[in-house]
């Protein structure tokens, strides 16, 4: 499948430095609007620097740089006059371990809408809680215990209800670092399944470590090694005709 | 003196044991072309262990042995009326002749018995100091030969020399819970005592304090406990108004702002605040902040003694700051960076997060950080003394002066003293309360902070 409309996000010559570590190099990437695009490589390369610089989250670490450009809808997300914490709110990111505040299953979610002041009485605010955990598709296993701390859910539900909590601000964008190396197999494939779905409405950037599982919900990949873009295109393209000779022996196994 | 000869001579002769037991097993290893089972230092500290220990046991038990036969031989060929003596009296009689029979003399005439005693005592003691002398020899030298016999290739000294550790470490825990029964053993039996004096409920829910009116017997209404309980907690409220909002802002900024420089330069900075002596803060609190806060109280025409519950409380705040701020600073940093990840990444701001989630999370840490410096306040003592004014009685104007549990105990417990009336066992009994609030608020405060650790395993 071919994504022919204008892209979502714009990101050029991205240069990430740690201190003195040179952590990306020069990446500049296309994400097309309301489809998933996975960022694969193996561990150290880079990855979830990149990702991190979609939300500015590598703003909150000490001695981080970022310099290049990322364009969300044409807009400069590292201009000076536009606010980080409003970004967030548009960009929305589920991290690699699922972090569940330590407050009940409905504060999780209500957390992001009232900080953004997203709702403005009681019954609106459960509007969007509720419609959010349909979208994860928790609703149906914790209506009955909303008020029941999200740190007692077992680690898949976790994970849903970060993904619930990350869409009840109606993100455009939501970045993924690997959201399933924490998770069994059955809990995995609920994710992806729930991914597949998201795309319809959401602009999703996924990294993970597992190629098959980039497979099978992206539609585009790119291959990153040692903080360089090594090769990026549909995924289709990348797994059964990649043109450079570092992806090929990554994808057949051969490091990694 | 001869003592400390005795224990030099123990510790050189482990030194040489070690060296010994070191050598021995290189030379066996050697003869037999066997590997050793340990390493030869192991082996070393197995005979100087074997050598000291039996030695320095004969000598701690020889001295709790030696004022049982003293006794004995004190009251040996004693007239029988002192014979019959006992308790207190016998050992003022075994103090006397002690001193006589070691050449310092009493400062009245002593009577013919007791010299003829003391007599005895010294040649007494001359013979046993020899033959302590000579067994503690014969104990060291026989485990040092005995070990030495014992080293084998196949002997496994190390995992021996691993088991005297553990023993070792097992008495010195001993000995701290041994001291904290006794003490709360000895105060309580001072306490029932002074309830044979006072009627508990007149102790406990008394509302008036004046205990050197009532010597003459009767009035046990002023042994109450509460206008010093009143003054306590009143003090210990104004510290914590004074410690817990600096405390936990100081600990917010270094957890979650201050560049890591500040941090380390800060923290330990603040933490040495802890180190001053509370007598300093003493007289901080009567020459600085007193007078201050009564000046400051004159500009809006309020009466604010020098001495009061206000400047002990704020001085003490002063003090605890350090304690709220360090404990907090820590629980704060314990709560997991994904929480802060996650909260950032939804659009929240700094404060934000540290209001709505990091605090929150830190929650139940802080509230136990907070009760072990109640329990810290509680006990204070110098401070008080110094700052509070002493007045016991109950009223709930902190511009005014107050007396605490602590600053009562002093008052009661300093001076010429017979533990035989009520106005010195009061002392325990003030004592024994304090001890158990205390106790009470510690296992409290820690089941709270191990719980909350528990949350983030
Ligand atoms: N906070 C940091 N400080 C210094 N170096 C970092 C930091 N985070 C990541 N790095 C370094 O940047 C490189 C890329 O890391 P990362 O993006 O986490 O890789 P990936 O997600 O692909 O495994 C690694 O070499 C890593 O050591
Ligand atoms: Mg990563």
């Amino acid at each position: 499948m071919s994504v022919q409309t204008k892209p979502k996000v714009v990101a050029k010559d991205v240069n990430v430095y740690y201190g003195d570590k040179h952590a990306l190099k020069n990446v500049s990437v296309n994400i097309p609007e309301r489809a998933v695009t996975a960022f694969i490589g193996p561990s150290g390369c880079g990855k979830s620097t990149f990702l991190r610089c979609f939300n500015r989250m590598n703003d909150t670490v000490d001695g981080a740089r970022v310099v290049g450009s990322i364009q969300i809808d044409d807009q400069d997300i590292y201009d000076p006059d536009l606010d980080p914490v409003q970004l967030r709110a548009r960009v929305g990111m589920v991290f690699q371990k699922p972090n569940p505040f330590p407050k009940s299953i409905f504060e999780n979610v209500a957390y992001g809408p009232r900080i953004h002041g997203l709702a403005h009485a009681k019954p609106d605010m459960e509007e969007i809680v509720v419609s959010s955990l349909r979208k994860a598709g928790l609703f149906e296993e914790v209506k009955d215990r909303l008020h029941e701390s999200g740190t007692g859910l077992s680690g898949g539900q976790q994970q849903r209800l970060c993904i619930a909590r990350a869409i009840a601000v109606s993100p455009e964008v939501i970045l993924m670092d690997e959201p399933c190396s924490a998770l069994d197999p059955i809990a995995t494939a609920r994710i992806e399944e729930l991914i597949a779905e998201l795309r319809e409405n959401f602009t999703i950037v996924i990294v993970t470590h597992s190629m098959q599982q980039a497979a099978r919900v992206s539609q585009r990949t790119a291959f990153f090694h040692l903080g360089i873009l090594v090769e990026e295109g549909t995924t289709d393209d990348i797994f059964t005709n990649p043109q450079e000779k570092r992806t090929q022996d990554y994808i057949t196994g051969r490091f990694g | 003196m001869s003592n400390y000869l005795l224990i030099g001579g123990l510790l050189i002769l482990m030194g040489v044991a070690y060296q010994y037991g070191a050598r021995r097993s290189r030379a066996v290893s050697k003869a037999s072309a066997k590997h050793l089972h340990s390493l030869p230092s192991h082996y070393g500290a197995m005979v100087a262990l074997a050598c000291g220990i039996p030695a320095f046991g004969f000598l701690i038990l020889w001295s709790f042995l030696q004022p049982i036969f003293v006794a004995w031989v004190v009251k040996s060929g004693a007239p029988p009326d002192i014979a019959a003596l006992s308790g207190p009296d016998l050992n003022q009689l075994i103090g006397r002749v002690t001193s006589i029979a070691s050449g310092y003399g009493v400062s009245d005439t002593a009577s013919a018995f007791e010299r003829e005693a003391a007599g005895r005592l010294s040649n007494f003691l001359n013979i046993v100091s020899l033959a302590k002398i000579v067994v503690a020899a014969c104990l060291a030298v026989g485990g040092l030969v005995f070990a030495l016999r014992r080293i084998t290739p196949q002997l496994r000294a190390r995992n021996e020399v691993e088991g005297v550790i553990r023993i070792v470490l097992i008495l010195c825990s001993t000995v701290a819970i041994l001291t904290t029964v006794g003490i709360v053993m000895s105060m309580f039996g001072e306490t029932i005592r002074f309830f044979s004096f006072v009627n508990p409920i007149d102790f406990f829910f008394g509302l008036n304090w004046n205990p050197r009116f009532s010597s003459t017997g009767g009035g046990s209404g002023d042994f109450g406990l509460i206008p010093l309980l009143a003054g306590t907690i009143m003090i210990t409220v104004i510290a914590m108004l004074v410690a817990v909002p600096v405390g936990l802002m100081i600990a917010i900024y270094l957890a979650e702002y201050a560049h890591p420089t500040v941090r380390t330069i800060a923290k330990p900075v603040i933490e040495l605040l802890a180190g001053i002596p509370t007598i300093v803060f003493g007289f901080f609190a009567l020459t600085a902040v007193g007078p201050f806060l009564s000046d400051f109280g004159a500009l809006f025409g309020l009466q604010i003694r020098a001495t009061s519950a206000l400047t002990a409380g704020v001085v003490m705040g002063m003090m605890i700051i350090p304690f709220i701020s360090s404990l907090s600073d820590d629980i704060i940093t314990q709560v997991p960076g994904a929480m802060r990840d996650g909260s950032l990444a939804l659009g929240s701001t700094r404060s934000e997060t540290i209001k709505k989630v990091i605090l929150p999370a830190a929650l139940p840490g802080i509230v136990g950080a907070f009760l072990l410096a109640v329990s810290r306040a509680i006990g204070e003592t110098m401070i008080v003394v110094m700052a509070a004014g002493n007045s016991p009685v109950l009223h709930a104007n902190p511009f005014e002066a107050v007396a605490t549990v602590t600053v009562s105990i002093v008052n009661q417990l300093t001076g010429d003293l017979d533990f035989a009336s009520p106005q010195s066992l009061v002392g325990f009994a003030l004592g024994l309360t304090l001890f158990v609030i205390t106790l009470g608020l510690n296992v409290v405060a820690l089941y709270i902070v191990r719980k909350y650790r528990e949350q983030y395993e």
